[in-house]
């Protein structure tokens, strides 16, 4: 089964790290990309830029409205996602948490849509 | 001569989660399919067995209709393929009964609480599935209607599958954890019915055809027994202490209310009503559990309650051991319930000034807490301090809820007022 791992974080807090604590995250990141390729389980992984390069477009009754900013005010903002592949949920909750957003943050484990769920 | 609708009812009750955990086993994982299935047989069943009286091995004959409804089902969503086998239709009473009907409960129940379920989901699913509870049955002993219920269950199914939690028992490094979620959800059906025998008072909810909440004690201790006879020795301490506890809390449930509806506590209830076989089957079951040499604090909640149980009359109680016990208990899991409960207890082994000292540190965290100010007003009343104990009485109905309790709280403060 394939799922999407949406990584969230708090946009000001994750500015306002130390560098040492950037290095930790960073040498995280490392260790979770090392494993999920080794495994074979990762099949995308990007960041996202943050939520003010974000542009929202809705279509109604014909008009494009485009607005700045993400889709909605959040707490959390999107940093970041993966796809894994793995054979059932609680090997995507594993994977989960060795990305290190878990630890401050949150992920979200969405599985991807299959027509015979 | 016919039988009985509620022998039948009973029957499938109890046959419920075997047929049902050995039918997703071995039907790939789904569950919307077994129960669809089961249900079939369920139907069937009902018909014959009015006519013909239950069958030697209803699992059995349940498991085998059921598969073979299941594979009709199956025909049916392909109808490109050939005509149905005519196996699928022989009547029931032709059917070839299958002894071999493998206990898989453990992989249900695991399933059931697998933590990306609500809670409310977990607790609705396993006493459907597992319990063989009829989904009214689930609404009523929730107290929600049944299309809430039915919803529900359903979604809790679709999550299931669409998320691909896996239908079996957890890996060794996850064993520990989805255990607890597992006795926590049993412990949460036995305290649903339990807390329920108060409202009765109030004329709660029940009666009736439906589960009546305080038949959820039986449901959950029914459970715990499928549970610990299902785990293997190691790593079931507290498994085994959870289903003592309620073994020995329920032994107790006749004599929490007198003739008149009122809550009655320990030191006076009736004990030559306790059931003694409950007593005696949950004292075993915690010497057992002790026998692992593995602690926890349903074990221990476990053994204040057999002390209490072993005690012929309230002035027998082991206060000292019970004390000794709560100090236990306060390490494993701090709360102000246990702490509130363990100065009670060195009330009674020590006397009312100690117990007062112990109440007197919570004072700050405590005051929103309505049994604090409950047992600062017993301690009150022991030592003869009439009018604080009235205060105190008087704060702690500020805040209960409970209409038995309220009723047991009113009842002293009057008393402390009455000689002013």
């Amino acid at each position: 089964m394939k799922y999407l791992l949406l990584m969230y974080a708090n946009e000001a807090q994750s500015a306002a790290i130390t560098q040492e604590e950037g290095q930790t995250i960073y040498q995280d990141w490392m260790d979770f990309m090392k494993q999920a390729n080794e495994a074979g389980v990762l099949l995308a992984n990007n960041g996202v830029a943050p939520s003010h390069s974000a542009t929202t477009v809705r279509v109604r009754d014909g008009q494009t409205l485009t607005v700045d900013g993400p889709f909605a005010e959040t707490h959390e903002q999107l940093a970041g996602y993966s796809v894994v592949e793995c054979p059932n949920l609680d090997e995507a909750i594993r994977w989960a948490t060795k990305v290190p957003m878990a630890r401050y943050g949150s992920v979200e484990v969405r599985p991807l849509w299959s027509p015979q769920a | 001569m016919r039988t009985s609708y509620d022998q039948i009812e009973a029957t499938f009750r109890e046959e419920h989660g075997r047929v049902l955990a050995a039918l997703i086993s071995q039907l790939g994982g789904d569950f919307s399919l077994a129960e669809d299935a089961l249900q079939d047989a369920l139907v069937n069943a009902l018909e014959r067995w009015e006519v013909d009286g239950v069958p030697r091995k209803p699992g059995a004959w349940l498991h085998t209709v059921a598969r073979r409804r299941a594979i009709d089902r199956l025909r049916r969503a392909r109808p490109q393929d050939e005509a149905m086998d005519p196996e699928t239709l022989a009547a029931p009473d032709e059917v070839e009964m299958d002894d071999s009907l493998p206990d898989e409960r453990l992989k249900l129940m695991f399933t059931c609480c697998h933590p990306a379920l609500a809670l409310e989901a977990q607790v609705a699913l396993t006493l459907h599935t597992v319990g063989g509870l009829s989904t009214p049955q689930v609404a009523r002993a929730f107290l929600v209607p049944v299309p809430t219920m039915a919803q529900r269950l359903a979604r809790a199914r679709s999550k299931i599958r669409q998320a691909g939690i896996p239908y079996r028992v957890p890996p060794a490094d996850l064993l520990p954890e989805r255990l607890g979620a597992l006795l926590a959800v049993i412990y949460l059906i036995f305290n649903e019915g339990y807390v329920a025998t108060s409202d009765r008072a109030a004329g709660g909810a029940g009666g009736g055809d439906g589960l009546t909440r305080p038949e959820l004690c039986g449901e959950a201790i029914r459970l715990g027994r499928v549970l610990v006879s299902l785990l293997p020795r190691p790593g079931s301490a507290e498994a085994r202490g959870l289903l003592a506890l309620m073994l020995l809390h329920d032994s107790r449930r006749e004599t929490r209310l007198n003739g008149a509806g009122q809550l009655v506590l320990l030191d006076e209830q009736d004990r030559a009503r306790w059931d003694q076989d409950k007593i005696r089957e949950g004292t075993a079951v915690l010497d057992e559990a002790l026998a692992l040499h593995d602690p926890g604090p349903y074990q221990v909640q476990a053994a204040i309650s057999a002390l209490h149980a072993a005690a012929p009359a309230a002035a027998d109680t082991d206060w000292p051991q019970i004390a000794a016990l709560y100090d236990t208990l306060a390490r494993m899991t701090p709360s102000m319930v246990v702490e509130v409960n363990r100065a009670v207890a060195v009330a009674m082994a020590r006397g009312a000034p100690a117990g007062l000292s112990l109440l007197l540190r919570l004072s700050d965290q405590a005051d929103g807490f309505y049994p604090y100010h409950a047992a600062r007003a017993d301690l009150l009343r022991r030592t003869g301090q009439r009018e604080a104990a009235a205060e105190a009485y008087e704060r702690a109905l500020e805040l209960c809820g409970n209409s038995a309790e309220r009723a047991y709280l009113q009842r002293r403060r009057d008393e402390m007022l009455r000689y002013d």
